[in-house]
């Protein structure tokens, strides 16, 4: 087979024809991976609940409610257990970890007590910054049963009451930045339900 | 199986290695290899990418024009790199949560075009396909190996089991690490390629 000259026409068709059919086949994988992707984040945000939440029997994912702040969107899933409200699990951000964005789950408790947090997402350093995953290491678990009316949300160098994770004192502070920023969420949620 | 396909399989492990000798793509390999495990899905979706794009592109050589190959190539493997985008975030989604900032860098790995230009433009399409298996094995090989001595060196643990109680050398996991690795392990390959194809 000769080689295709690189007459304006044939160029012009080429480009045309790779891109069209690149284009449809990215369409057919979109839509045939939507659902799947679309399922995996809901099912890591439903693991997330029942990490961070006392038992509850309703569908928090169904009645989330959507906070803006000056920096993005905090969202709270309200729990509840026969009717009665158990908790919340605030999903809230940092953009102050030292890799970008940390994702947590966070679970308040009506009397403003942490029952859980879990990380969703972060990119901070492995070996260092990554301790603020329970599963690394025993970081977060000093933040349960604190009560947020109290509790002074800094790292110690900071003069507050966390232990920062040695060498990683950004991503302990990113940390708490996040938590803060749940709590005030779902303080300013129960004063305009009030 | 003949000689010369044997040379074509085995070629980027060693003597051709695209990250040891020809030294293409160094922005995932200092980036991604923190931990082997890391290093071994990156390779793996290279290799992915690069059997198909050499495949495709080998088979539609003749039909593109010599002055647009480049925008051609470009579009058939950023086409398979945003395929392993979407289907890496559907199925394997822990891993996606690892490698997902690097996959769409893939497009620019040098590698890719590389071997698009090197190789899969020049030779028949089974050729490329030899040829994307040995190029992805030797990145594949090249990024678990520096990850695994970052994870050593730094981390005190080999694919997430930890063999040390307490912090190791964390320079090695931190960005300067990968170079001072990645200087040594070049060094050593060289001395070998040297005294294996007395080059």
């Amino acid at each position: 087979m000769a080689k295709t000259e690189s007459t304006l026409k044939n160029m012009f068709l080429t480009l045309f024809v790779t891109s069209l059919v690149s284009a449809t086949a990215l369409g057919f994988v979109y839509e045939a991976t939507k659902e799947p992707i679309a399922k995996a984040k809901q099912a890591n945000k439903i693991s997330a609940f029942k990490k961070v939440l006392p038992e509850f029997d309703n569908d928090p994912l169904a009645e989330q409610i959507t906070i803006t702040t000056a920096e993005g969107d905090v969202i709270l899933y309200p729990a509840s257990n026969k009717g009665i409200p158990v908790a919340a699990a605030v999903e809230t951000f940092s953009k102050k970890g030292f890799g970008g964005n940390i994702k947590l789950m966070v679970g308040v408790l009506p009397d403003g007590r942490i029952n859980g947090i879990d990380v969703l997402e972060h990119k901070e350093t492995p070996g260092l910054g990554d301790k603020i995953d329970s599963a690394k290491t025993s970081f977060s678990q000093q933040f349960l049963n604190k009560d947020l009316t109290t509790y002074n949300l800094a790292v110690r160098k900071d003069g507050g009451d966390v232990d920062a994770i040695t060498a990683a004192t950004i991503s302990s502070r990113a940390f708490c930045d996040a938590i803060k920023k749940a709590y005030d969420a779902y303080l300013k949620n129960e004063g305009a339900q009030q | 199986m003949n000689k010369a396909l044997i040379n074509n399989l085995t070629k980027g492990i060693l003597k051709e290695n695209p990250t040891f000798v020809i030294i293409l793509g160094m922005c995932p390999t200092l980036g991604v290899t923190t931990l082997a495990a890391n290093g071994i899905g990156m390779g793996l979706a290279t290799t992915f990418v690069l059997i198909l794009s050499n495949a495709f592109i080998a088979l539609l050589k003749d039909l593109i024009p010599d002055k647009v190959r480049i925008p051609a190539y470009i579009v058939i493997i950023a086409t398979f790199v945003t395929i392993v985008d979407l289907v890496m975030a559907a199925y394997f989604p822990a891993l996606y949560t690892q490698l997902g900032i690097f996959i769409p860098l893939i497009v620019v790995n040098c590698i890719i075009l590389g071997r698009a230009e090197a190789y899969a433009a020049k030779n028949n399409v089974f050729d490329s396909i030899i040829d994307g298996i040995s190029m992805g094995l030797g990145v594949t090989l090249a990024l678990t190996l520096i990850g695994g001595i970052r994870e050593i060196l730094g981390a005190g643990s080999i694919f997430g089991h930890k063999f040390i109680n307490s912090d190791a050398i964390l320079i090695f996991i931190l960005p300067p690490g990968a170079f001072i690795v990645l200087a040594y392990v070049i060094a050593i390959v060289n001395k070998i390629n040297k005294a294996v194809y007395k080059g």
